[in-house]
């Protein structure tokens, strides 16, 4: 028994970081129709900045103790990161969207992006791998069998917070009013007097800042920092965002649980060789009896 | 379909420029050594090590007038690519070394996973080779033209079993391992059928993941709910830093056993406390070196401000035993297949090799009969030695 109890706590873990991800490619996808793809190694850059954030405040010149610097970093990454998140967009998305062109070209601009973070990090910071710092004093709590430590709690207590604050922007607030009206006809909502760019502007805030927290959490949790560790994981959460249908806040948040729990659960019963196997097979069987995804609704276009 | 003029030259420019690139540079008296390392990509560092390592060897000979064949002095020329720890670029790289660079002798790649697909290349094309760090039996296994400076998995999987059985007292073991290098999958193997054969008893989790997988909580769950009395651990030291960390976690307060690729200071850098107090398997103890072994240690501190690690003790003695091959050959034909066969030849005939990295005899497979040491990671987080174990 607590060996199931002990595995649906390391699902949750690993589904938590599925989740924060796959919420920053459905605001995304939901507001702009597009594919961020570039959106993995955001994440990535979110590690590397908490890393440097974290780096400086604990050094010489501040001094400060582990527990202040992760209060301090997690706004400090979330704001850079987001920062990055909207230069990506101003330079290499927002030209394109002025000139009218097709939804193809945006999303292998958006790839080719995430090639140039990848690869400026290589080149700048060299091959070898970081080792990020300790910030919380971790306790591990054993109850009953079962171990939980304090990082795995923030780490879960986190993903259900910016899912709950990200559904409440979405679904409550006029900005978020004005989001979905973009989604639904991006040619009618300026005519209401809504400047679109800087909602696009703070549609890429949202998910570029949820995409460093994630990777601050990430870097706590497997302190070994690489550049392409964006890579596979920024794609695994793209199909957990589509299994849950993409543009949806609760369907990123549910689909990146899945994920996690079938992955933990097919390493768990089979040899890991199969992980990767059965979990797309069964995302694929999902897809196929509902292919908008758990929550997505089909799209009807007016002509 | 008409090309602009700008077009044109543009893609004249490119034209040229890519075939400067590829003309190989022509020098007189020169032999030409490559080097098939990872410089970037999982395990960065054993390029980097193994390359400040022939920098050194390279300047000893160059700085003497070179190296004398039969009477007569050639300069040394190194050249180094990067195999991205990956399997197809390693298979790449030696052929661009064979075919472009027409390098007579190649010397890595270090890893097991590119070193088996990359020793059939050289084989496959007539070049020696001779890998560092390659412990895997399926390296050099019926290629006469492959060589190697290190002992084998098959030797050091029954070393890590005796010693953990009698250190630990261990009854049961278990064994995580990365299933996509050949490296980590056969001392895996390796291991578990020398732990069960010498009746030390049962492995109680075998279990496996991928190279590129940063959560092992579900694999580490079911070892920890087996209860071994130690966990086998023969992976790279970036995975190591992450699955000592989540199986301490996830509350397993035992002992880890490691093997070879451990032993890298960046194993502490990534690993921290949480690596200190366990065991691996390895080449050479760099705490309390003797002679020759302690000259070269001390000289790498020195020129890098590091200690070297074994896979830079084995790249020098893979160039020392490349050297012995060459001068073994008597002369150097200034053609790079005749040159070829000659060191092939010369490697063959070489019986014993006296090593900083111990001394090692061979066999008629081209595989050394060496000693492997164990080595304790100390509370200051140094390699310690511990034990000597010879064949």
């Amino acid at each position: 028994m607590d060996f199931i109890i002990q595995n649906i706590i390391n699902a949750l873990q690993w589904g938590s970081f599925y989740a924060l991800i796959a919420l920053g490619y459905t605001l995304v996808y939901g507001v702009l129709r597009l594919i961020n793809f570039a959106h993995g190694d955001i994440f990535m850059v979110g590690a590397y900045i908490a890393f440097f954030v974290a780096g400086f405040m604990l050094g010489p010149a501040l001094g400060l103790s582990p527990m202040a610097t992760f209060l301090f970093a997690v706004p400090l990454t979330m704001f850079l990161t987001a920062c990055v998140g909207v230069t990506l967009e101003r330079i290499a998305y927002r030209p394109l969207r002025r000139k009218g062109a097709h939804r193809l070209y945006v999303v292998i601009t958006a790839l080719m992006c995430g090639l140039i973070l990848e690869y400026s990090n290589l080149a700048v910071l060299g091959a070898s791998r970081l080792k990020f710092p300790e910030l919380v004093e971790k306790t591990i709590w054993n109850l009953g069998g079962v171990t939980l430590t304090n990082l795995k709690v923030i780490v879960i207590f986190a993903a259900v917070a910016v899912f709950v604050i990200l559904n409440f922007i979405v679904t409550k607030t006029k900005i978020g009013m004005a989001m979905r009206g973009i989604s639904y006809d991006k040619f009618a909502i300026p005519l209401m007097g809504i400047p679109i760019d800087s909602i696009i502007v703070f549609t890429f805030i949202l998910g570029s800042g949820f995409a460093g927290l994630a990777g601050l959490l990430f870097a706590m949790s497997y302190p070994v920092l690489e550049p392409f560790m964006g890579m596979i994981i920024g794609w695994k959460a793209f199909i957990a965002a589509v299994v849950g249908g993409i543009g949806d806040i609760r369907g990123a948040f549910y689909g990146g649980f899945l994920l996690g729990f079938i992955e933990v659960g097919v390493v768990t019963v089979f040899p890991s060789t199969y992980r990767d196997l059965f979990a797309f097979t069964i995302l694929l069987i999902i897809l196929w009896m509902k292919p908008t995804g758990l929550f997505g609704m089909p799209q009807s276009t007016k002509i | 379909m008409k090309l602009s003029l700008r077009k044109m030259g543009l893609l004249a420019l490119a034209l040229v420029l890519s075939f400067l690139m590829t003309v190989p540079a022509f020098a007189a008296d020169t032999i030409k050594i490559g080097f098939n390392l990872p410089l970037t990509g999982d395990i960065p560092e054993v390029g980097d090590g193994s390359k400040k390592a022939a920098e050194m060897y390279l300047k000893d000979i160059n700085e003497a007038g070179g190296l004398e064949v039969g009477g007569k002095k050639y300069m040394l020329e190194f050249i180094y690519m990067d195999n991205e720890s990956k399997a197809e670029s390693a298979v790449n790289v030696a052929l661009k070394l064979i075919e472009q660079e027409d390098v007579v002798a190649i010397i890595g790649p270090n890893s097991s996973k590119q070193a088996v697909p990359a020793g059939g290349t050289c084989n496959d094309n007539r070049t020696p080779m001779i890998t560092p760090w390659s412990t895997n039996p399926d390296t050099t296994k019926d290629r006469p033209w492959v060589f190697r400076a290190a002992f084998l998995d098959p030797f050091q999987g029954p070393v890590a079993a005796d010693f953990a059985a009698s250190k630990f007292g261990a009854k049961t073991a278990a064994v995580i391992f990365d299933v996509s290098n050949d490296y980590s999958k056969g001392l895996a193997e390796i291991f578990k059928s020398a732990w069960e054969n010498k009746g030390l008893g049962p492995v109680v989790a075998f279990e496996s993941h991928g190279t590129k997988d940063q959560d092992f909580s579900a694999q580490l769950t079911t070892i920890i709910k087996a209860n071994p009395d130690f966990i086998f651990v023969p992976d790279n030291y970036n995975q190591v830093a992450l699955i000592v960390q989540q199986a301490r976690d996830l509350g397993y307060k035992g002992p880890f056993m490691g093997s070879d690729a451990w032993g890298t200071p960046d194993l502490i850098k990534l690993c921290g406390e949480q690596c200190y107090g366990n065991y691996f398997s390895t080449h050479y103890a760099a705490a309390g070196a003797t002679g020759a072994t302690k000259v070269f240690i001390d000289r790498y501190q020195k020129n890098y401000g590091s200690t070297p690690a074994d896979y830079a003790a084995l790249t020098w003695d893979s160039i020392g035993l490349l050297v012995q091959g060459i001068q073994n050959a008597g002369k150097v034909e200034s053609n790079p297949r005749k040159e070829r066969q000659l060191i092939r030849d010369g490697l063959a005939a070489i019986k014993s090799f006296d090593g900083i990295t111990g001394t090692s005899k061979f066999d008629e497979q081209g595989d050394p009969i060496k000693c492997a040491v164990v080595v304790k990671i100390s509370d200051k987080g140094e390699f310690v030695f511990e034990q000597s174990v010879c064949p």
